[in-house]
């Protein structure tokens, strides 16, 4: 009846869905669940260095009933297991899991008795992040592809269905791509900044993004390579 | 607790606008880690293309978490991917496993697997999260070829092994650029 008759099919729906998953994804409410080093790199996040508040989400909550997301930082023993279930029923729908490290993605080198090889044993997990510890940026990628997920999320059943049908599957692309600055003068102000890294590092000019080593297979080498003088006078000496 | 404490709060809030920012901007600010940062793995390559891993398992058995797969096999002279008898057939690395703790770069006798500053590989499967061999090679440079090939470079495999990159760089690899992946750490 009305308009929605005279437009194509599912046009009102999809905007609802893109708002409700908007509001979801922009305000998402971590549950820590720090087990082990990788909360360490957790409670980074949290600090001023890397500012989880950047993506609305630095009430990390104690209490599972005020939280969406819960993050499992390392290993989950066997005697874990059931108090990490209670903690993921407790928490209100819609809710999402996140593995951070290798020890709550499979295991990782504590391949034995004690400890639930990955924690897809116990809870969905609907982000797996590797890493031992994962820096802070690796957990802010592994939120940032959470993000895009939630916002393909369905909202009710025949959306999910036709979702299914269609194969959907959400295109993860890395967060420094796809937030990568498009304009001119930031991305002057990102290359600066990333110098500025170099230096810290001790490696001026040498690694990083400009060098091979970084690049994807396949990838190109337009800008590649800046101590190429030194590496030629050295391997033809070799 | 005089009148003006609350004025001198502000005046701590005003002057951090004027200071340089400490938070990093990570997604839109790529963040350089150090040097010699564990990221992924990388298969390298010699100058003309061909495999540097031999396939020998060393990287497996060092590996402390089990997360390396290799199965060697054998070059023949019509199919070879690597200069001499062997060449790794299947490399897998379960990156659910992978410390990064580099044992299997200390490990490797070829300077097969090095490592890369990349470090963005959150999935939402573990299925992906296991790279084979395509994932984890070098990319070909300027002058390399695809194998399976024939050693192109040098007489015999001392002069390709020894005078190699110097060769590649005769047959029109441009001056100043990588011939081999992976050397770049050594010269460090």
């Amino acid at each position: 009846m009305g308009l929605e008759e005279s437009l194509p099919n599912g046009i009102l729906l999809a905007n609802v869905e893109k708002l409700v998953n908007w509001t979801r994804k922009t305000s998402m409410w971590p549950a820590t669940f720090g087990l082990a080093c990788c909360a360490i790199e957790m409670m980074t996040v949290g600090g001023s260095r890397y500012d989880i508040a950047r993506f609305g989400m630095e009430r990390f909550s104690a209490t599972p009933r005020q939280a969406d997301l819960m993050i499992v930082a390392g290993r989950v023993t066997n005697k874990m297991a059931p108090v990490l279930r209670q903690i993921y029923d407790q928490m209100p729908e819609p809710r999402w899991v996140l593995a951070m490290g290798v020890c709550a993605s499979s295991g990782g080198m504590f391949n034995n008795y004690a400890v639930v090889q990955g924690v897809d044993h116990v809870v969905p997990v609907d982000m797996y992040l590797p890493g031992c510890p994962p820096r802070p940026e690796m957990l802010l990628d592994a939120i940032l592809k959470l993000h895009a997920k939630v916002m393909d999320e369905p909202i009710n059943g025949k959306r999910a269905a036709e979702q299914v049908e269609r194969g959907h599957r959400t295109e993860l692309t890395a967060s420094s791509e796809k937030y990568a600055p498009r304009r001119g003068s930031q991305r002057r102000m990102a290359e600066r900044q990333q110098n500025a890294q170099r230096r810290e590092m001790g490696a001026e000019g040498e690694l990083g993004a400009a060098g091979i080593e970084s690049l994807p297979p396949g990838g190109s080498r337009a800008n590649g390579n800046t101590n190429g003088q030194d590496r030629d006078e050295i391997s033809a000496g070799r | 607790m005089g009148m003006t404490d609350p004025l001198k709060g502000f005046g701590v809030t005003l002057s951090k606008m004027f200071k340089t920012v400490l938070t990093e901007e990570y997604p839109e600010v790529k963040k350089i880690p150090a040097p010699r940062f564990h990221g992924k793995h990388q298969l390298n390559r010699h100058p003309d293309g061909l495999e540097k891993c031999v396939g020998c398992e060393l990287c497996a058995w060092a590996c402390p978490a089990d997360a390396i797969f290799v199965e060697g096999g054998t070059n023949t002279d019509d199919e070879r991917y690597s200069p001499g008898e062997r060449y790794g057939f299947d490399y897998q690395i379960n990156y659910l496993r992978c410390i990064g703790c580099g044992l299997c770069i200390e490990a490797c006798p070829t300077r097969a697997l090095t490592m890369t500053n990349e470090y963005e590989t959150a999935d939402d499967n573990r299925q992906n999260l296991i790279y084979t061999k395509e994932d984890l090679l070098a990319p070909l440079l300027p002058g390399m070829e695809q194998p399976p090939h024939d050693m192109r470079l040098g007489d015999d495999e001392q002069d390709y092994y020894v005078n190699g990159p110097e060769l590649a760089r005769g047959q029109g690899v441009p001056a100043g650029a990588t011939v081999e992946t992976g050397d770049e750490e050594a010269v460090r």
